[in-house]
């Protein structure tokens, strides 16, 4: 376990070496929101890849494949088809119309106070949802990994915390976004090599791999089974699957167009062609690296098998077990350390939109209505929001524990961004009778029916079997019959922003309707890259 | 509202401009979310047909999987195809403002200055 550590601490001292250089080349607010709009498109295509890629989907994808056959695959899909939404719909009217957060493009049209500050509340709830979920799987992780060596799940929660504070305080974005491209670049690499071991064991044959896939053997509550890992069913079955399925689908089209840490990179490019083209740069690296997993999950299904997979610390170590198995312990190290730091990217990336959303929507221009009252102000806000939320998701994680379940806390941050961000950004792009009251009405019914129906669902309410490790929070029936909540809130807040429009009347929203469209579709106005 | 963003929301060309964007991103996102939707029903509603085998052991719902990454990248592909027009129509439209003169006094202002 010495080299996992070695390896780990050349990727720690290079990213401190990334944020001691960005440190001393940002001055000012758009080096430090938006790394002064110079990034490249390849470059911002790679970071919003490293941005988007979470433990959840490397450890967490390989071993629910590994488990779950096709059903598992259905998550890789999903993580992909967002992209196609945010190149089509949104990166590039973003890039054009706004400053540093979606906040901007609502306060163009609408009355900027209320609408900016719900707009960075449903931020900082995806956010602090977000962050969590990935320091509990941080510290989980490296538990797992270092567990020889004396440290712990708390001391590697503060760990990333601090990291990640080191990043997004002294460095800014342009720190962030280059700690997330050398990740994305790294988590490529080990992931071509790692399929390369899988599909050599078939002499890449791959007909010959798949005909071991549908052949997989375990046990399954004590009875011996074969399965089939292609066929669909293996986990979302009657009578709510297919329903459930659904509802994850529509979260997954339209979450990831809403995800503010996915939005805020959209700023970081010269112009919005940039934009584009980074977004199809993301969608190349990101489907290779899905349809790659695809292969990981299955081979590890065939090569370890689903009892080895639950015997050796669970489905999370999926991955890093096929690389031991597959590549010798130095090669378990590299997997290891690429884990980790795919988490620490990821943190410091919703870590900074966080803070940006408090000290650009919030402090600057909710509480002070647009004044800075000292210049570099917001700089100095957002520092410090970065140390507050910071510290806070710390001692929720430790508080919390390592055997929360991270898989709620991120769906539930991506369907806070498919209900409430998503439908009224697109509805103030392009819906020109779009009003304040509307975008009120949408955010507040797409986080709250969000949020109560998964607190009245399953993954909150159940009974659980006496005897049973309890896991449900609340010990009833549950009133609402499904885990992924996207079919009931998306609509809802489409609705709800919709009904609260029409029940409005706001001719000035209308009349900047026009501006907003002249200024999103020819970048006329736009914000320009600066040092 | 600024006259001149007012002059060119009522201009042809703008209108020419959206109504093209319009007649590219509407079909392709629909047409790309109703195949993930038409996927996941498949999935969830067929699953004998989904998993009927076409090559080998790989079945309709794997092969599906793969159509919607092949689907991604080519819409992906032909959208940059056809932005190169919508480059070129919003260059048309911006030459013809004064807007030219701005922005060049913009890039001439010292850095840093609108912070």
């Amino acid at each position: 376990m010495t080299i996992s550590l070695a390896v780990f601490l050349a990727f720690v001292a290079s990213t401190l070496g990334i944020t001691y250089w960005a440190a001393k080349r940002s001055r000012g607010a758009s080096a430090y929101f938006a790394a002064g709009r110079r990034i490249a498109a390849w470059q911002n295509g790679f970071a919003v890849a490293g941005d988007f890629m979470s433990a959840a989907s490397f450890l967490g994808l390989i071993g629910l494949i590994a488990l779950q056959g096709f059903d598992g695959i259905f998550y890789a899909v999903g993580g992909f088809v967002g992209f196609v939404t945010i190149l089509l719909v949104v990166a590039e009217p973003l890039r054009n119309s706004g400053k540093y957060t979606m906040g901007d493009v609502l306060a163009f049209r609408f009355q900027p106070r209320p609408v900016r500050a719900l707009a960075a509340l449903s931020t900082l709830t995806i956010a602090t949802l977000y962050m969590i979920a990935q320091m509990v799987g941080a510290g989980a992780l490296v538990a797992l990994l270092l567990a020889g060596s004396g440290i712990g799940y708390n001391t590697a929660v503060i760990g990333v915390g601090v990291l990640m504070m080191v990043y997004v305080v002294f460095g800014g974005m342009l720190a962030t976004t280059w700690v997330q491209i050398v990740k994305a670049m790294l988590l490529m690499a080990c992931t071509v090599v790692l399929t390369a071991l899988v599909l050599k064991q078939f002499r890449f044959h791959l007909l010959d791999f798949f005909a071991a896939t549908s052949r997989i053997a375990y046990h399954q509550k004590g009875v011996w089974v074969v399965k089939d890992f292609l066929r669909p069913g293996l986990h979302y079955h009657p009578p709510h699957g297919a329903l459930d399925l659904l509802s994850l689908s529509l979260i997954f089209a339209f979450g990831t167009a809403g995800l503010p840490h996915i939005l805020v990179k959209f700023y970081t490019v010269p112009n919005a062609r940039t934009a584009r083209n980074s977004v199809v740069w993301a969608m190349a690296v990101i489907g290779s690296y899905y349809v790659m997993t695809t292969i990981l999950g299955l081979g590890a299904a065939v090569l370890l098998g689903p009892d080895d997979i639950l015997a050796h610390s669970g489905s999370n170590m999926a991955g890093p077990r096929l690389a031991q198995v597959l590549g010798g312990d130095v090669f378990l190290a590299v997997v290891s350390a690429v884990a980790f730091a795919t988490i620490l990217a990821v943190v410091a990336g919703v870590m900074i939109s966080a803070s940006t959303s408090f000290a650009h929507d919030f402090w600057i221009n909710v509480i002070h209505r647009g004044v800075e009252r000292r210049p570099g102000e917001s700089v100095v806000v957002a520092r410090m929001a970065a140390l507050a939320v910071g510290a806070a998701a710390v001692l929720i994680a430790v508080a919390l524990g390592p055997g929360s379940n991270v898989l709620i806390l991120a769906t539930l941050g991506m369907a806070v961004a498919a209900s409430a961000n998503f439908p009224v950004l697109a509805l103030s792009l392009y819906w020109r009778r779009f009003t304040t009251a509307g975008a009120i009405a949408g955010l507040t019914a797409g986080l709250l029916a969000t949020l109560g129906l998964i607190l009245v669902g399953p993954t909150v309410m159940g009974i659980d079997a006496p005897g049973a490790v309890s896991h449900h929070l609340i010990q009833a029936r549950p009133w609402f019959p499904l885990e992924n909540v996207g079919i009931v809130s998306v609509p809802l807040g489409f609705l709800a922003a919709i009904a609260g429009s029409l029940l409005s009347r706001e001719p000035a929203a209308e009349a900047k309707f026009d501006e907003l469209s002249v200024r999103a579709n020819t970048g006329l106005g736009a914000e320009r890259a600066s040092g | 509202m600024d006259s001149q963003e007012k002059r060119i929301a009522g201009s042809k060309q703008f209108k020419d401009l959206l109504a093209v964007k319009r007649m590219f991103i509407i079909p392709a996102l629909s047409f790309f979310l109703l195949t993930f939707v038409g996927f996941v029903v498949l999935v969830a509603y067929a699953p004998k047909l989904a998993s009927m085998r076409l090559i080998g052991t790989v079945n309709v719902a794997y092969l599906f999987a793969l159509l919607q990454f092949v689907l991604g990248w080519t819409i992906a592909g032909l959208y940059l195809m056809a932005s190169e027009k919508f480059d070129r129509l919003t260059k048309d439209i911006l030459a013809q403002t004064d807007l030219v003169q701005t922005e060049l006094k913009k890039i001439d202002a010292p850095r840093g200055a609108g912070e």
